[in-house]
């Protein structure tokens, strides 16, 4: 079934669609991640103008991960404070994100930049994922106890000034490592489409060590506003949101989604993020061709459009 | 439409007759009546007065159809005309960017402004156009796909030869379908009639399309006939298209709720559902 994209001008497959929905919600139901990091390099390579895909999948992160934070309102396992700190800083940095994003269209070069991105970040999240998913399946089978996660070596951070007390998570901290990581996340998930939960999580254990009781809620808090923020910005400064385009993706992606979670019961954690971290793995190797080998086409085109 | 073309070529019929019977017979008996001098027009119709963009648009299929009324009969020696037509999408500058590779990798890095170009761009004709076209009328009207591309722009950076970025342009919307070159398709029945179909491939953008129809003889136009063909989006398409363009914060933030409503509304429904 055809369906007509009204602002990515383009005739899709409806079903095609719904069904890669459908597939990214399975992988973010299994894994409890957003799938942002899937979906939008397979949109770019179904055809859909990169900036359409990046924009789009705003108002999709924002809708798939709202019954997520509402689940852990209700639970208190969001660090508001902590979570409106990360806020501020994410929504400065999406705007700027958005700002680098016209220009990159401007001059043409979004596929080039969102693809460098995506090779850099895939690579280094699914590195980390795998080398520390490999060590603690090694240390199981050897019998060892599993090691405590967190509270690595974090010294300098303490060392840094404008401390703030988080009651919720147990920290007297500088504020200067949570506006960081809130900015950038804001500016990645302007220009790659994604909520960044898949950098963020980690950050947030491993830098900041808050604890995992209250690191995904928060999380969470912080991705929906800032992409609600993001989808507004998208739509006034590109004019590249699709929503039939975000409906079909979502509608699968919800589906996928139970499926996924019912599935990822099942399976062991460490075998689960070995598993995702060779996904992640293994779309950025795929991008990562695609950027060194010779394109079979050389030239590309864009109308310009002068009611913008 | 069909209607309004038969009317008119009733109408113009009249006017030819009227035309070569004044000078004959009654009312300048001195003149010798000689061999009138042909003349011919071209009259054109299409099955469609405008194209409609809908949600599960797949392309769509043009009929333009038309008759050459003529001053007289074709006498022996006096060939059939030949038909050129054009269908033509909206035309807007393009940029044409290339990937060189630089430290590895393949990006953009020349970039050429083409002046103007056409969305959508078909010529169907009776016969291969360097055949029946002369390049100066070509030149002046407009018509092979290559007179379409305003390739005179200016150079947007470093950019060796614009012409191969032209070409490149073309042979690229050729790949998508939307430059179409059919020599042979127009049919001429009984050197009057004549009938063409163009495939509107589902890629095409909106806005006024037009087609123009060339009655030609030995390369030179003799005459041109037009359409208008408004390609416009329609329903949902229409509005969505027109609110993201126009009143880009109020589509924004209906876009976020929808999106909000149909994602929690489905998570909520499932929670109930496994209940």
């Amino acid at each position: 079934m055809q369906i007509y994209l009204p602002i990515a001008e383009m005739s899709v497959n409806a079903l095609l669609l719904l069904g890669l929905g459908g597939m990214v919600g399975v992988i973010s139901g299994l894994f409890g991640v957003g799938g942002g990091f899937l979906l939008t390099p397979l949109l770019i390579l179904m055809g859909i103008p990169p900036a359409v895909a990046v924009s789009t999948q705003a108002p999709q992160i924002v809708a798939s991960s709202f019954s997520g934070v509402l689940a852990h309102w209700k639970r208190r396992a969001v660090d508001v404070k902590m979570g409106l700190v990360l806020l501020g800083a994410g929504l400065v940095g999406s705007w700027i994100g958005v700002q680098i994003f016209s220009l990159l269209r401007e001059l043409g070069q979004v596929e080039f930049f969102v693809t460098v991105c995506y090779v850099v970040f895939l690579g280094l999240v699914g590195g980390l994922m795998a080398y520390e998913s490999v060590g603690a399946l090694r240390r199981r089978r050897n019998g060892a106890p599993p090691r405590p996660m967190g509270h690595p070596r974090r010294r300098w951070i303490h060392k840094l000034p404008w401390k703030l007390r988080f009651k919720q998570s147990k920290l007297y901290i500088s504020v200067i490592p949570p506006v960081l990581i809130g900015f950038s996340i804001g500016v990645l998930g302007a220009i790659m489409g994604v909520g960044g939960g898949f950098i963020m999580l980690p950050a947030l254990i491993y830098l900041l060590g808050m604890p995992t009781n209250v690191v995904v809620g928060t999380s969470l808090f912080q991705i929906v506003f800032v992409m609600m923020f993001t989808t507004i910005l998208h739509a006034v400064e590109n004019r590249t949101v699709d929503a039939i385009l975000a409906l079909l993706l979502l509608l699968g992606g919800v589906l996928g989604a139970q499926i996924g979670a019912g599935l990822g019961a099942r399976l062991r954690g460490e075998q689960l993020r070995l598993l995702l971290a060779a996904l992640v793995l293994l779309v950025g190797l795929v991008l990562a061709v695609n950027l060194v080998a010779e394109p079979s086409e050389l030239f590309s085109f864009s109308h310009v459009r002068e009611d913008a | 439409m069909a209607l309004r073309a038969a009317v008119l070529s009733l109408l113009s019929l009249f006017a030819l007759f009227a035309l070569c019977a004044t000078p004959g017979a009654a009312q300048n008996p001195a003149v010798i009546p000689g061999p009138v001098p042909l003349e011919e027009r071209i009259l054109t119709g299409s099955a469609q007065d405008e194209v409609a963009i809908t949600a599960t648009f797949s392309g769509s299929e043009l009929f333009v159809y038309g008759a050459i009324v003529r001053s007289r009969f074709l006498s022996v020696g006096e060939g059939r005309p030949d038909i050129i037509i054009v269908v033509r999408g909206p035309s807007s500058p393009v940029m044409v960017r290339k990937k060189d590779r630089v430290g590895g990798v393949w990006m953009n890095r020349k970039a050429v402004r083409i002046a103007a170009a056409p969305s959508f761009y078909a010529v169907a004709a009776t016969a291969p156009l360097d055949e029946i076209l002369e390049p100066l009328d070509d030149f002046t009207y407009r018509i092979s796909i290559d007179r379409a591309v305003l390739v005179a722009g200016i150079p947007f950076s470093s950019a060796a030869d614009p012409a191969s970025f032209g070409d490149a342009l073309i042979r690229l919307k050729r790949q998508s379908e939307l430059y179409r070159y059919s020599p042979f398709g127009v049919t001429l029945k009984g050197g009057t009639l004549y009938q063409a179909r163009f495939r509107m491939p589902a890629n095409i953008v909106e806005g006024d399309y037009e087609v123009r129809v060339f009655l030609l003889r030995d390369g030179h136009v003799k005459d041109q006939a037009r359409l208008a063909l408004p390609v416009r989006k329609q329903g949902v398409e229409r509005v969505l298209y027109t609110a993201a363009h126009e009143t880009p914060l109020i589509y924004g933030v209906l876009t976020l709720f929808t999106a909000l409503f149909f994602g929690w509304g489905a998570s909520e429904l499932f929670r109930l559902l496994r209940r």
